[in-house]
């Protein structure tokens, strides 16, 4: 699947990073990192972690979430 | 009988060409259909990727955890376009209103948006730059080389040109583990973007991280192997370096070149545009039916004394792309203009570094708030007694409270945000170097002597 976070919005919450921890990773304090283009494996926890983003800086595919 | 030059039987049946397929490429093709435009697209792209997101590849892409092919872009929605991908533009006839491709197919427009964007600006040695390990970082194809170089366990990397990209890259050296020198001309890291007030902490964060950081130097030569493998940089101080990888990071250089001939205001500088994206022509008019967007666009900005700016950022391409495809069928009572307070993020050696608006326009800095010692702080930027910049260190969050006084041209030094304030609160010039002299700049000329035969004319400089 295919994300992209706007880090420009994202203030480093990481309320994502222990709902999908092999997607959405810190690095130091607040710098968040992350796989644009996880495994389909993943595809339920990004969902939710992209859901729990306080500010909705975690986009998600649309075409994707139509299948 | 309706024409394509209406509004509304363009977004009907019009034909949109699109030059750039990458996020303000696919962003604006995006915007078009949700617009409403039903007419043909075309992207044309010289790269032979589908449309990827660039800042993860001197990051996640280099330390080895995402390959370099997986940081394609989301889909907002279904673009039905025909994409003309691994294929560059080579020139726009705007008589004839057609893109010139390299494969000499021509495609016809009623309106052509240009946003080739930049490339990474090369060691201009040629000999030098060709040899095997020496390395530039713009596109995907370049990082997974890079990347390859790294894993392979150099002895040493240099890195020459400490801006961000060549900070992130120190950053994720380290993180592998690698022996890594720095060569920066100016006085410190990051300097141009932020000044050397706030480049003094990066270079702290350098030092402190293990890197071998040279300031005020710069590569003489870089010497190959009897194979053609870089082997040793030649440093101005009259020292050596061996090294097996190379980074030239000199920044980024616009791709205009296509557009030699079409009759616009296109140079160096970018293709100048006004708020609306609409492209001006050779001598300043405004025309109707191209479009720029994203990195090679420049557009006078109203918070900025409506100074032409161009801003190299990932906020920029899609707000621009936005923008220019709804001004591009749209009727013109509803125009928009591109309003954008910039803004842009850089991870390097753990640290979030996040700005707003435009420090580099401000001559003076001031702390606001946190702690330069721990690296968690905010500092705003002012010019003649009104904020027009900030920027944070692992303080993001408080980046909205500056954007939003930049944006209301709020006083200098700023309200302080009366929460978590540093000790000293002092005014000081934030040292931004001088600015370089571009080499080869083009003339533009006037010619003819009756007010109606006189026009501009570019005479390019040998190169």
């Amino acid at each position: 699947m295919r994300i992209v976070v706007d880090l420009n919005r994202c203030q480093g919450y990481a309320q994502c990073v222990p709902l999908a921890p092999e997607v959405l990773k810190l690095n130091g304090e607040e710098a968040l990192t992350y796989n644009p283009n996880p495994d389909d494996a993943q595809r339920l926890r990004v969902l939710r972690a992209a859901a729990a983003c306080p500010v909705q800086a975690i986009i998600v595919d649309q075409l994707d979430l139509k299948k | 009988m309706s024409s394509p030059t209406n509004g509304n039987a363009l977004k009907d049946k019009g034909r949109i060409v699109i030059v750039g397929a990458s996020l303000t490429g696919l962003r604006a093709a995006e915007a078009l259909r949700k617009e409403g435009f039903s007419g043909h697209l075309t992207i044309i792209g010289d790269e032979p990727h589908e449309p990827y997101d660039r800042p993860p590849l001197s990051k996640q892409v280099l330390k080895g955890w995402v390959p370099a092919d997986h940081t394609k872009l989301p889909r907002m929605l279904e673009v039905h376009a025909e994409w003309r991908l691994g294929v560059a533009a080579t020139g726009l006839d705007r008589a004839k209103k057609v893109v010139r491709l390299a494969d000499g197919d021509e495609v016809p427009f009623d309106r052509v948006l240009l946003a080739t964007g930049v490339r990474a600006r090369q060691w201009p040695n040629p000999a030098q730059a060709a040899l095997e390990g020496v390395y530039t970082l713009r596109t995907s194809n370049d990082a997974a080389r890079l990347q390859a170089a790294l894993a392979a366990g150099p002895r040493r990397v240099l890195i020459i040109g400490a801006g961000f990209i060549g900070s992130e890259v120190a950053s994720v050296c380290r993180e592998l583990g690698l022996q890594v020198t720095v060569a920066e001309r100016a006085s410190a890291p990051l300097a141009g973007a932020l000044g050397e007030v706030i480049g003094a902490i990066a270079a702290e964060m350098q030092r402190d991280a293990g890197v071998d950081l040279r300031i005020g130097v710069s590569i003489t030569a870089l010497e190959g192997d009897a194979s053609g493998h870089v082997r040793r940089a030649r440093l101005s101080d009259g020292s050596t370096l061996e090294v097996d990888v190379v980074l030239a990071s000199l920044g980024s250089i616009r791709n205009i070149e296509w557009l030699e001939g079409a009759g616009l205001a296109a140079g160096f500088w970018g293709v100048g545009c006004d708020a609306g994206c609409r492209a001006f022509d050779i001598h300043g008019i405004v025309t109707d039916h191209i479009f720029v967007a994203g990195d090679i666009a420049r557009s006078p900005h109203v918070l900025f004394e409506y100074q032409f700016l161009s801003m190299e950022h990932w906020d920029n391409a899609v707000l621009g792309a936005e923008v220019a495809a709804h001004n591009m069928v749209c009727e013109e009572i509803e125009r928009r203009a591109h309003l954008l307070v910039p803004a842009f993020w850089s991870a390097q050696f753990g640290v979030n570094i996040k700005s707003v608006g435009v420090p580099s326009f401000g001559d003076e800095i001031v702390f606001t708030q946190g702690s330069r010692k721990e690296r968690r702080f905010v500092a705003a930027y002012g010019r003649r007694g009104r904020i027009v910049g900030a920027v944070t260190c692992n303080n993001g969050k408080w980046l909205e409270y500056y954007g939003a006084q930049i944006a209301r041209s709020g006083p200098f030094p700023p309200h302080p945000a009366g929460f978590d304030l540093p000790g000293d609160m002092r005014v000081v010039p934030a040292e931004f170097p001088a600015r370089g002299v571009p080499t080869a700049a083009p003339d533009v000329v006037l010619t003819g002597h009756d007010p109606s035969e006189r026009h501009a004319e570019f005479r390019p400089r040998a190169r």
